[in-house]
């Protein structure tokens, strides 16, 4: 039962994503050729969204639903890994027209080839956790 | 009305992405959705051959439960939720498009020329498909995180090491649009 609010965020995220068109490979293509605002406003107005969210809870010393003061981890500092990951997710990004919240939704919406993507994502995921240690971070 | 079958507006989807992130952030969590691909390797007893697949991945369920509800939604929307007028893109990007021989939205949120099953299950179209989520999945394990844990979260959280993963993200994004598509269609 207490997995059920994350079952409702999830589905309420999937409606949002679906609506908003950022699940469309469309929508990518022309957000990387600059010929619309579209992707541009909804990612710049959930970063605000996000932003005058978390000073809010940080400033009030507000507790989340466990009962504890919510703090969010920095992430660690560095460049090497986060350009380079970074590019590399763009590289695919655009090809694939789907980052991963976009690529279980259209799934789950029926896009079966979606699967085939999915497919590629895990075996990604599982050659960095092989050649971790090998990589520059 | 519009608002049930209708796409949303930028400003309205943009603040209620920002609300799903604050959502989890309130629940006790996180918005990060390139972590469950972690989580299924884990799943999938990838940590035989890595310590990197090594963890508590049932600590991870409220993510994956996140996941089946994203699916869900996804489903509602494309069946119940929309009409068929949506993906009303640049005329220009349809002309330009058109030129690599991809079929107009036309209402669709995927072309057919990559996604429909008749080009997916070609040598040619197979390699697209798991080269992008290949890339996906090798470069937001390598960044630590997506568009959802790093431009969303990250950046509102005032991270540099996210802002840094964004701007790779436009540079991979801006290299494959104008430079490597054209050749691969």
């Amino acid at each position: 039962m207490k997995y059920i609010k994350f079952l409702l965020v999830g589905i309420f995220f999937g409606i949002v994503l679906t609506k908003s068109e950022a699940v469309s490979w469309y929508r990518i293509y022309e957000m990387f050729h600059f010929q619309s605002f579209h992707m541009y406003g909804i990612i710049m107005v959930a970063i605000f969204t996000g932003l005058i969210g978390i000073q809010l809870f940080k400033r009030r010393g507000i507790k989340n639903t466990e009962g504890q003061k919510i703090q969010i981890a920095d992430k660690d500092k560095g460049v090497t890994r986060y350009l380079a990951g970074g590019i590399l997710f763009g590289l695919g990004w655009a090809l694939a027209g789907a980052c991963p919240g976009p690529m279980y939704i259209l799934l789950g919406a029926g896009f079966w080839s979606m699967g085939i993507v999915i497919l590629g994502a895990l075996s990604g995921t599982f050659v960095y956790g092989l050649l971790k240690n090998k990589l520059p971070h | 009305m519009d608002l049930i079958y209708k796409p949303f507006p930028w400003y309205l989807s943009g603040f209620l992405i920002g609300l799903v992130m604050l959502l989890l952030i309130y629940m006790g969590k996180n918005f990060g959705m390139s972590s469950n691909l972690r989580t299924l390797c884990s799943v999938f007893g990838a940590g035989k051959y890595s310590d990197f697949f090594k963890f508590n991945w049932k600590a991870q369920r409220w993510n994956l439960m996140v996941v089946l509800g994203a699916m869900i939604g996804g489903f509602i929307t494309v069946h119940f939720l929309s009409d068929g007028s949506g993906v009303n893109i640049n005329p220009e990007t349809i002309a330009q498009l058109s030129e690599l021989h991809i079929d107009a939205p036309e209402g669709k949120l995927l072309p057919d020329a990559v996604f429909g099953m008749e080009n997916a299950f070609t040598v040619k179209g197979l390699l697209i498909l798991l080269a992008g989520g290949f890339l996906v999945g090798f470069g937001s394990r390598y960044a630590g995180g997506c568009t959802s844990g790093h431009a969303i979260s990250g950046i509102s959280n005032l991270q540099l090491p996210s802002l840094i993963a964004v701007i790779g993200f436009f540079l991979g994004g801006l290299l494959m649009a104008h430079f490597i598509l054209p050749f691969i269609f």
